[in-house]
């Protein structure tokens, strides 16, 4: 490799390779919203659309006949909507990571991957935001969970946890679309410099918001993107910690536990960041993005689900010695019951997946194997839907009243409403990519090596 | 590059500032009022079959309410008479009158007189007039003054937060229990109905629920 493909100085290998220069970022990026979609792109779309139709009718029947549809019965009340809930907060933990606790960290590999995972966490919390609002039943009344002046003097209980889950996911999607949107700014003012019609021209000239890219402009609008980082930091932490107090303010043996909010962060970015490599495997692939999505940003992310995977595995074994330790026979029995009990084989498959899958990448040449990244990406994302529902189901469906245990098996509502939100995933995903720029173009080109005015000479050896 | 917005654009973020901030405002005194019971049941008045007086008979004849709805003090429901009541009189007082026919039709063919409900309240909400008489509530505190009113009409909005304001402090509309059909009762300066209020309450053990079981059972 020559020194041009090196960050001079930081000895990092370069983010963006492929000797592009300024212009050819924005010609790539650019090209693909401007030019013809690619024939997949319109299976991919219509099948996505297709989803979204099971997702609304699913929806429809479901506000037409009641919860009766789903497979919930007398100990199991809460069943897929919650686990769906969770794992899609969950999967939207990634965007906001890598966008703002990643900027505030200086680590400059983000700028390739932050824009389309920040789309990301905005369609993934839209998707769990679903679940919470039908689950209710009488959606007609949904928005008793507001803090709405009422002739009923009804008022929301600010001691229940489901409501903090109500504020901090709402303030969590409103902090990271504001941030996206900051973030999209300059690429936006680009799509309407470059835009061919009088309709593309208003449109991206109004999101615009006059963007000029003069000096004074740019130095509010990174003092902006700075402050928005600052506040969603805390947002990233903070909103799975509050979905983790849906269960552990209750106290089912298996769910009332202190490990839970830093486990459930842990697992958020686990998941999150699985989807992420999902994803931008499929992208870089399809767009031809190699020299901005480069294997070592992929490896990087590796090593963070490395590391988020033992996290969780070693919450998993934390709540197995408490259970011990705490000398509490029912804490003892949620915990046994979870690993040979009824639901034996959900535990088994979400300690494979999660626990034994990220091994892997304890070895480079797998941290670096495409397929291998691939499958095991997936397989986290399964192993943590099944995570959530070890958790929800096991403790409730055996919880302390022997005679009324159940077992818990969804209907085939409950796996057409899931299956359905990924349909509404996709469908604003694919959008997404067809309209709005997957790269956040002027941010790499501030880490590309012509970037750094002080080494030109170098640079242009 | 040519300007994309011409020069009046502007000022939309003003117009669209100011706009926001009156459409919200007027949305919401518009929900306000025009959504809530105040607006959608207060002054419900239906036309009843036989144009029965509240006012000449319980404002200028002085019967007490007891006499016509007499199930009010034992029963949840504080019951329309039966045309049987209405005889008691009329049989003797205007036997000839044309305005009363229907009562008479009623009472020889023993078919019950349609009478309309005027005060409505939810089947999901449990309500029960004797517990409210008992505790000291007079009829004029819901009803108002039935015995002004030649046509009844709703006067109070019957809404879950109307039904709490006095669960949760009722002690300016508690009277003694003789006092529950008096429609001309006046309640006592502040100071004094406060400790009436206090000594009663704690006589009769009376502590309005404001749980939602209390009502929603």
């Amino acid at each position: 490799m020559s020194t041009t493909e090196y960050i001079i100085g930081s000895g990092e290998p370069p983010l963006v390779t492929g000797n592009h220069t300024f212009a050819s970022v924005t010609e790539h990026i650019c090209g693909i919203p401007e030019g013809k979609q690619p024939t997949w792109w319109y299976l991919a779309f219509g099948g996505a659309l297709s989803l979204l139709m099971v997702l609304a009718g699913s929806i429809g029947y479901l506000i037409w006949e009641g919860t009766g549809i789903w497979g919930l019965n007398n100990p199991v009340g809460w069943g897929w909507a919650i686990i769906n809930f969770v794992w899609w907060v969950g999967i939207g933990h990634a965007g906001t990571l890598i966008s703002a606790i990643l900027f505030l960290l200086r680590q400059r590999w983000r700028t390739s991957i932050n824009r389309f995972a920040e789309a990301m966490t905005l369609f993934a919390v839209m998707c769990a935001l679903i679940f919470p609002a039908i689950h209710v039943g009488r959606i007609w009344v949904v928005y008793w969970m507001f803090p709405l002046p009422n002739q009923m003097s009804m008022w929301p209980n600010f001691r229940s946890p489901l409501l903090w889950d109500v504020f901090a996911v709402s303030t969590y999607f409103t902090a990271s679309l504001l941030f996206w949107f900051t973030g999209l700014i300059p690429d936006l003012a680009t799509f309407r410099d470059r835009a061919r019609t009088k309709i593309k021209r208003l449109i991206f000239g109004f999101l615009a918001l006059g963007w000029r890219g003069g000096n004074r402009q740019w130095r509010h609008y990174e003092l902006a993107y700075l402050l928005l980082a600052g506040i969603s930091t805390p947002l990233v932490l903070s909103v799975h910690s509050v979905v983790s107090t849906d269960f552990a303010i209750s106290i089912i043996p298996g769910w009332h536990t202190t490990i839970f909010p830093p486990y459930f962060v842990a697992g958020a970015i686990f998941s999150g960041f699985a989807m992420v490599v999902t994803l931008s495997i499929i992208a870089r692939k399809l767009y031809h993005l190699e020299d901005f999505i480069t294997l070592n940003h992929l490896e990087k992310m590796n090593k963070i689900m490395l590391l988020t995977g033992m996290m969780v595995g070693y919450a998993y074994s934390m709540e197995f010695f408490i259970a011990w330790y705490s000398g509490n026979i029912y804490e003892q029995f949620a915990f046994i019951n979870r690993a040979t009990g009824p639901y034996a084989w959900a535990y088994w498959i979400m300690i494979s997946c999660n626990v034994l899958v990220p091994q892997l990448f304890w070895f480079k040449n797998l941290r670096r194997s495409i397929p291998v990244m691939f499958i095991a990406s997936i397989l986290i994302n399964v192993g943590m839907w099944f995570e959530r529902f070890v958790i929800v189901v096991s403790s409730l469906a055996n919880d302390f009243l022997p005679s009324s245990w159940d077992y818990y098996s969804p209907t085939i509502w409950d796996i057409l409403t899931f299956i359905g939100s990924f349909g509404l995933f996709f469908t604003l995903f694919l959008l997404f990519i067809r309209f709005l720029p997957i790269i956040a173009m002027a941010e790499v080109k501030g880490v590309m090596p012509q970037a750094k005015v002080e080494h030109t000479e170098v640079a242009h050896e | 590059m040519a300007q994309i917005f011409p020069k009046w654009t502007n000022r939309i973020p003003t117009f669209v500032a100011i706009g926001t901030v009156l459409i919200v405002v007027s949305a919401t005194a518009f929900v306000w009022y025009y959504f809530s019971p105040w607006y959608t049941d207060v002054g419900y008045a239906p036309v009843q079959p036989v144009p029965y007086s509240h006012k000449l008979h319980a404002g200028d004849l002085g019967i007490d309410c007891r006499y016509c709805h007499y199930s009010v003090e034992q029963s949840r429901h504080a019951n329309v008479p039966p045309t049987q009541v209405c005889m008691n009189c009329h049989k003797l007082i205007l036997p000839e009158s044309q305005k009363l026919l229907p009562v008479r039709e009623s009472f020889a063919n023993n078919i019950p007189i349609k009478w309309t409900r005027v005060h409505k309240v939810g089947e999901y909400a449990y309500f029960d007039h004797s517990a409210h008489l008992r505790a000291g509530v007079g009829c004029v505190e819901c009803h108002g003054r039935v015995d002004q009113m030649d046509v009844v009409h709703q006067v109070k909005p019957l809404s879950m937060s109307w039904c709490l304001d006095c669960h949760r402090n009722p002690d300016m509309y508690l009277r003694p229990t003789i006092e529950v059909t008096n429609m001309e009762y006046v309640v006592p300066p502040r100071v004094e109905q406060l400790k009436f209020a206090e000594d009663f309450r704690r006589a009769h053990d009376i502590n309005p629920p404001e749980d939602c079981s209390a009502c929603h059972r």
